[in-house]
């Protein structure tokens, strides 16, 4: 086994073992699912249609926005990168990694939610599912990537908290999870298209649930494509080995790059 | 013969307007342990870490095995071992896992011998924070030399080891050394430099305080060295005994002391001096001052300045 597969390997294991982590990979996102199958499906059962895709981004939230950020941050200040440093781990290893295994772990949650949703709330299965797994490739990159970046640019644990709720709660309440983006007041719905989720609704909609609401779905799946390389990108670019995070090749702020393909994706469908 | 794999010349690091490296050279010998020993701010842990890659020097060449370790960062890592001070691995990393993923980065098969050599046979299955702060030190030097690098930096390696896991690190550090690798070790421990170390260099201020064996260091100091002498008669308790060199006098028991600036001269006129009085010897104990003591000397000195 080479470096990088014992290396992804072992943070895979880690995402199980760690109890922090096993929360927000797993026990976050599936209790959340039955919690909200059960009260927001008799509440509201147009929810059952979505409850798939929705509850899948869920989980690529809970593990790339919550989960990871904080693992990154707290590896940095423990001195954890330097040890990698000098013993040739590249940093490309140390961000690509938890990356994919959190993609790993929410394909494994988003598994047991597409197979039991139908069973147990009388959700809607995808009709296609090449499909749904092109766009929840996607999609859990642009998330995992935004929270690659978080956990690069942030000084603190508590930066961290900061900066993924910051764009956690937005996705949960605008994001297309729990509201249809058609049912927005025009003001939030231009604020829901700069956040990932929405394209992911969009895209999951069209393309593998065969809803009308997808209604520029590639257009969506290219906005997260770009974004999730836009936001890995920049966590490379700003990464630091440091464990005061004192020096890195750019200020924090170009961070702010990431979110450029959503602004971009705003205008043309504002236009449109 | 100079076999030199470590060359500093005029290293600088600074921190904004502070200089923590003012100018320093120095070289390693091939299979030496060179001692690293200063106070702290003293510059120690920026010249290390100038040398393992993870600071980029402001000013002056380094070289290890004719590797500039700021530009050549791949080739450094074939080259070194290190053990930081704070050991940063992950919590839930085990055993037998740390050692194998780092032996993965390397290159290299895993060293499980190096898990028994270092006393952890009986935890290869625990995480890495199950470990007592004496285990997390064995299995970063086993870890740090498990590539087999020509040349190990130890930062502090046995600061609150106890005694065994302290013996048991000397041994692999002799170890080390007899199979060829140099070692540069910065320590606070005294005594350690003293056991240890071929050369030292005595870091202050940024500067290289004084450099040679930790005996050449202790000979020219200006500590006075401790003869302890017992007779079996009073011989020595006559008056107008005096011995060259002896700058002070004191009677302990039944022991005669005297400390000299010049332990030859004193002492084999203090035989002398005995034989002719046909007063049997009983005990005579040198002791000459510590390594500790030019430390405290030098540093009291260069703090007064």
């Amino acid at each position: 086994m080479n470096a990088f597969a014992y290396h992804f390997s072992f943070d895979f294991r880690v995402g199980i073992r760690n109890k922090t982590l096993m929360l927000m990979n797993y026990l976050f996102p599936l209790g959340c699912y039955v919690m909200f199958g059960a009260l927001l499906g008799s509440i509201n059962p147009g929810f059952l249609q979505t409850i798939v895709p929705a509850m899948s981004v869920f989980a690529v939230l809970g593990g790339a926005l919550l989960g990871m950020p904080d693992t990154l941050v707290s590896a940095r200040e423990a001195g954890i990168f330097r040890s990698y440093k000098i013993n040739g781990v590249p940093a490309l290893s140390i961000l690509a990694i938890p990356v994919l295994t959190s993609m790993l772990h929410a394909l494994l949650a988003t598994v047991v939610i597409a197979l039991t949703a139908p069973a147990l709330f009388h959700g809607t299965a995808p009709v296609n599912w090449a499909g749904f797994l092109l766009v929840f490739l996607v999609a859990a990159f642009a998330c995992a990537g935004i929270g690659a970046l978080i956990g690069v640019i942030s000084s603190s644990t508590r930066m961290t908290v900061l900066f993924s709720q910051l764009v956690f709660l937005p996705s949960m309440i605008l994001g297309g999870l729990m509201l249809p983006f058609s049912m927005l007041p025009p003001a939030m719905a231009k604020v829901a298209l700069v956040l990932p989720t929405t394209y992911a609704m969009d895209a999951f909609a069209g393309l593998a649930m065969g809803q009308a609401s997808g209604t520029h779905p590639w257009l969506s799946i290219a906005i997260l494509a770009v974004g999730g390389l836009m936001a890995f990108g920049l966590s490379v670019y700003l990464f630091s080995w440091d464990s005061k995070n004192a020096t890195r090749r750019g200020h924090p702020a170009l961070a702010a790059l990431a979110w450029l393909p959503y602004g971009v994706g705003l205008l043309l469908l504002l236009r449109g | 013969m100079n076999d030199a794999i470590i060359q500093v010349h005029d290293l600088r690091k600074t921190y904004g307007s502070l200089v923590a490296v003012d100018g320093i050279s120095f070289e390693v010998q091939r299979g030496e342990i060179f001692g690293l020993l200063g106070p702290n701010g003293a510059g120690k842990t920026s010249t290390l870490e100038s040398l393992e890659g993870l600071r980029r020097p402001d000013g002056g060449a380094l070289r290890i095995a004719g590797i500039d370790p700021s530009r050549q960062s791949r080739q450094l890592r074939a080259l070194i071992g290190v053990q930081l001070q704070a050991s940063g691995l992950p919590d839930s990393f085990r055993v037998d896992e740390a050692m194998r993923f780092f032996c993965a980065y390397h290159g290299v098969p895993p060293r499980d011998d190096l898990i028994d050599r270092v006393g952890l046979s009986d935890k290869r299955a625990a995480q890495y924070h199950q470990l007592s702060g004496g285990q997390q030190r064995r299995l970063a030097l086993a870890l740090a030399v498990a590539h087999k690098p020509p040349v190990v930096f130890l930062d502090e390696p046995t600061a609150g080891l106890d005694v065994a896991s302290r013996a048991m690190l000397h041994d692999l550090m002799r170890e080390l050394q007899a199979g060829g690798t140099t070692i540069l070790l910065a320590t606070h421990d005294m005594a350690e430099a003293s056991e240890m170390a071929t050369r030292v260099a005595i870091l202050l201020r940024g500067k290289i305080a004084a450099t040679g064996t930790p005996m050449e260091l202790t000979a020219t100091g200006a500590g006075l060295t401790k003869i302890s002498v017992r007779t079996e008669g009073e011989c020595l308790a006559k008056p107008g005994t005096d011995f060259p060199a002896v700058r002070q006098t004191q009677r302990q028991e039944d022991y005669f002391i005297y400390f000299s600036t010049d332990v030859g001269p004193t002492v084999s006129a203090l035989i002398a001096y005995i034989n002719a009085q046909a007063d049997p010897l009983v005990d005579l104990r040198v002791e000459r001052p510590t390594l500790e003591d030019r430390f405290l000397e030098i540093t009291t000195k260069g703090a007064a300045r």
